[in-house]
């Protein structure tokens, strides 16, 4: 590198730093390359044993039975719907706020909200899990109370249902989703606006037609961020859903594959053990699959960007 | 950047020596924490060599005892939380220099790290099974619990016959009024597969896994706190967590209390054990004084501070 | 508003609609926003008191503290800097500095992008099983913070090189032509003003510490005893040192204990001063970036 390159001392140091370095940058591949292994080698006995079929599509969860079952289909169904209602109400509410903290508001208002919504993307999930035992969970058990009132055939669950789990998950999501939809909301070249307001579009067509599509990719990002993190939820949810395996009704006590990990995993052995490994490869595979999503999407967003 | 690097190397140097010395200090102090699985064996070959060496120092146990040192690691049952903690707690208070450290992940969980050699004792809401005890757990009951079942505090009903307790799990009583009490639907609370106390239940009752729960919590305090905050609810837990926030009903006439429990009367109830890989004698020093204490006196005081039958 | 277009406004009903459907969602989102953050303080802040914060947690004597969770916070806290923050940043700076372009940095790009993104539970079973089981680390502080390094790892990679990418070419190749070698360069002039881009890196990293509760429950476990120090200093350090292969629950686990043992004006209490640590980072970055916007205008 160097012009004269006489100091045979400085060659080495040069040579030992980049190698350090490649070294520290190889281990984010180290570290994805033994999650991988690990989870495939935990989680696989167990589908030997059972049987990929009778996991995937049997609905009875009973692992310490005589005759124990291990059918996840319900988890898994859960897992999706939850996820996918979580994100039908946290996104547009989140992405319509990103709209008015960067379009419509005052700036004053913006100056106090913005501070709050990055404060609540950076609190622990479990307080969100809290006030969904504290207070939604009541609730939800008085509406369950009148909807189902003489009901011989649904199960009272005292309120720990799917719908309070989505709740607590889409307001979870909330902060996460306002934010960067905002940034990208904010970053939208500001001649953009001003071309469409100049022809004579209105405010409200300038954001849904020209400010919106521009900031696509950031949207995008968002909802997949948002995906990500309410289907990798565990500990804020546990309580909230009831954590009984059932199928993913509004008002039926469900199980997540992330809380079927986390409520069994203290006295599990032998196969129900593999069991819950193989519930968090299936959970790893579902991560996968999004984050695969998530670059190809950003990559085209960037192509689009760069046309 | 250099000697930040150095630095960094440093401290990772530090950081093995520390855990090699204190594995070493760990084995000759007598205490057998294992510090890696790989070393499991080694490290009990020297706490038998300790223990053997402790033998005939014994009889002037009295004198040492102050001195003791090292720690204790207890790994197991989330029942057993408030007795370790309580047992623990006292345990370091005679004997300042050791740590007593307790985890609470599951009574299976505690006896396979009790076997593997990753912690010294392997707490246990249940007796030990077959295939346990062939790997070398040695059960050793240092208290009995009784299984409560409990109701929100506004609940009328006056106690259930083992039959109706039963047929409410099972799913086919649905509804307070059909056990005397007010029209609201019952909110069947249990936990999750594999706890200690829901398999000693269901084996009580002989409805394993058969259960109907609208509720499948993983912990003790999660079930009282679900049935406490919510009307109709019925769930069970370890006697001795039961407190004001809910109601402790009468199981076919029988109150659930400690005489009752010693007398035989009340059904619903099990042992607590310490695991231990080899029996209590084949232990090190430390371990030693720990069941010394637990079993003596002042630990058995302790658990009937917390609510628990006496073993002595 | 109403002055968004020249001439005569058509009436445009769906558009009425989409304004209201602004201000509905947004004074939703708002509303239950401040008013989390409001319960969350005004309910826990009536629990706090110096024994709350001081003392430990005694099942004898009856008594609520977290002391011992925040000291396995902090031990959390530093270990898992001390062993994310240099690696982070070194492999920011292969991939700013050293690499070109090709299928390594893809892959490395690709699996920093997938770390961030896989959920808690899996680095919790992951740490469970590696670090506590194959290389015998058992539940303690040392094993949560190695699962955590690898959680915190692509903030601190993102930000440095972010912050990398901000040092403008003149300043590389100006000391480069002077004769620098590659390794003084980075150490003498990219290093110190990438420094407020490794700051935030590392201070987002402590709030996704400070937020965990999944991954760490299975590998530090819970317990919440402080060391107990006596007169000895060498005795003490040993203890401080050896505390780190010992099982601690940080306060976020903690939390979800009280919650789940329906103990709910502790866990308030708990997560009013959660609130407090994540509002002090918060500030915290705003004086960083604010400081280095300020340097950058100079």
């Amino acid at each position: 590198m160097t012009i004269t390159g006489k100091n045979k001392n400085k060659a080495v140091v040069e040579s030992v730093a980049q190698i350090i370095f490649t070294v520290c940058a190889s281990f984010a591949i180290l570290a994805v390359a033994s999650i991988t292994l690990y989870m495939i080698l935990s989680g696989t006995p167990a589908i030997f044993k059972v049987g990929l079929k009778e996991i995937l599509f049997g609905t009875v969860w009973k692992p310490t039975a005589a005759e124990p079952k291990f059918g996840i289909l319900y988890v898994i169904l859960t897992s999706v719907v939850g996820t996918m209602l979580a994100i039908l109400i946290g996104v547009p509410v989140g992405i319509l706020t990103a709209v008015f903290l960067a379009e419509v508001a005052d700036k004053r208002i913006a100056r106090i909200v913005k501070p709050a919504v990055e404060l609540l993307a950076g609190i622990p999930s479990v307080i969100y899990g809290l006030l969904g035992i504290y207070l939604l969970n009541p609730l939800m058990y008085k509406l369950e109370l009148k909807i189902f009132a003489g009901s011989t055939t649904h199960q009272f669950t005292g309120g720990a249902n799917l719908l309070s789990a989505v709740l607590v998950l889409a307001i979870m999501i909330l902060p996460t989703v306002i934010n960067i939809s905002e940034t990208s909301i904010r970053a939208v070249p500001p001649s953009i606006k001003a071309a469409s307001l100049a022809l004579g579009a209105s405010h409200i067509q300038t954001i849904f037609r020209s400010i919106l599509p521009a900031a696509k990719s950031g949207i995008v990002t968002a909802i997949v961020l948002g995906v990500g993190r309410a289907i990798g939820e565990a500990m804020a949810i546990t309580l909230v859903s009831g954590s009984s395996v059932n199928a993913p009704l509004p008002f039926n006590s469900v199980r997540f594959l992330t809380t079927a990990i986390v409520s069994e995993m203290g006295y599990s052995q032998g196969t129900h053990r593999q069991m819950l490994f193989t519930i968090g490869l299936v959970l790893f595979v579902f991560i996968m699959l999004i984050n695969i999503a998530l670059t190809k999407i950003l990559k085209k967003g960037a192509a689009e960007d760069g046309e | 950047m250099k000697t930040r690097t150095n630095k960094v190397l440093a401290l990772i140097g530090a950081l093995t020596l520390t855990m090699g010395s204190l594995a070493g200090c760990g084995s000759e102090a007598g205490s057998s924490t294992a510090s890696s699985s790989t070393a499991s064996s080694s490290a009990a070959e020297s706490s038998s060599a300790a223990a053997s060496e402790s033998a005939p120092a014994e009889s002037s146990a009295a004198e040492t005892e102050t001195k003791l040192s090292g720690s204790i690691q207890m790994v197991g049952s989330t029942s057993m939380e408030k007795l370790a903690n309580a047992l623990a707690e006292s345990f370091m208070e005679k004997y300042p220099d050791v740590t007593v450290t307790a985890e609470f992940v599951g009574s299976g969980a505690g006896i396979e790290a009790v076997t593997a050699g990753t912690a010294d004792i392997g707490n246990s809401s249940r007796n030990l099974k077959d295939e346990e005890k062939a790997n070398g757990a040695v059960e050793n009951v240092v208290a009995i619990d009784g299984i409560a079942v409990c109701v929100d505090p506004a609940n009328t009903v006056e106690g259930l016959t083992k039959e109706q307790l039963t047929n409410i799990y099972l799913g086919q009583i649905t509804n307070w009024s059909e056990v005397g009490g007010a029209d609201s639907p019952i909110i069947v609370v249990g936990r999750e597969a594999g706890s200690g106390t829901r398999g000693a239940f269901e084996e009580l009752l002989k409805i394993e896994d058969q259960c109907a729960y609208a509720n499948e919590l993983d912990s003790t305090g999660a079930v009282m706190a679900k049935v406490a905050s919510t009307p109709g609810a019925i769930g069970y837990v370890s006697l001795d967590v039961v407190d004001d926030s809910v109601i402790a009903l009468p199981l076919e006439g029988v109150e659930p209390a400690a005489e009752n429990i010693k007398a035989g009367k009340y059904f619903l109830s099990r042992p607590f054990v310490m695991a231990t890989k080899g029996e209590i004698s084949a232990q090190n020093e430390l371990v030693q004084a720990w069941f010394d204490f637990v079993l003596g006196d002042e630990g058995q005081e302790v658990a009937s501070k917390v609510g628990l039958i006496t073993v002595k | 508003m109403g002055n968004d277009t020249l001439y005569q406004k058509r009436k445009r009903p769906g558009e009425a609609f989409l304004m209201a459907a602004i201000y509905g969602a947004a004074s939703i989102a708002v509303l239950l926003l401040l008013g989390i953050i409001g319960y969350v303080f005004f309910k826990g802040f009536r629990v706090l008191n110096p024994a709350f914060l001081t003392t430990v947690t005694s099942s004898l004597k009856g008594t609520v503290g977290i002391a011992g969770n925040l000291l396995n916070t902090l031990y959390i806290i530093a270990i898992t800097l001390l062993i994310a923050t240099p690696i982070g940043v070194g492999g920011a700076i292969y991939l700013n500095e050293y690499a070109k372009p090709g299928k390594l940095v893809n892959l490395i790009e690709f699996t920093t992008e997938t770390l961030s993104g896989i959920p808690s539970v899996i680095f919790g079973l992951f740490g469970m099983v590696f670090f506590g089981n194959v290389l015998g680390l058992g539940y303690s502080l040392l094993n949560g913070s190695l699962t955590l390094t690898l959680m915190v790892l692509p903030l601190i990679v993102r930000n440095t090189q972010e912050a990398l990418r901000t040092v403008p070419d003149s300043y590389r190749s100006g000391a480069l032509g002077m004769g620098a070698t590659k390794w003084y360069m980075i150490r003498t002039i990219l290093l110190p003003s990438a420094k407020p881009g490794i700051l935030t890196g590392v201070i987002l990293a402590v709030g996704r510490i400070v937020g965990e509760s999944a991954a760490l429950l299975f590998t530090a476990g819970s317990a919440r005893i402080l060391p107990k120090l006596g007169t000895n200093l060498v005795e003490n350090l040993s203890r401080i040192g050896g505390k780190i292969l010992q099982p601690g629950g940080t306060l976020t686990i903690e939390l979800y204990l009280q919650m789940q043992n329906g103990e709910y004006e502790v866990a308030f209490g708990i997560g009013c001063v959660l609130l407090v640590i994540v509002l002090l980072i918060n500030l915290l970055l705003k004086v960083i970036t604010g400081n280095a916007r300020k340097y950058g205008k100079q």
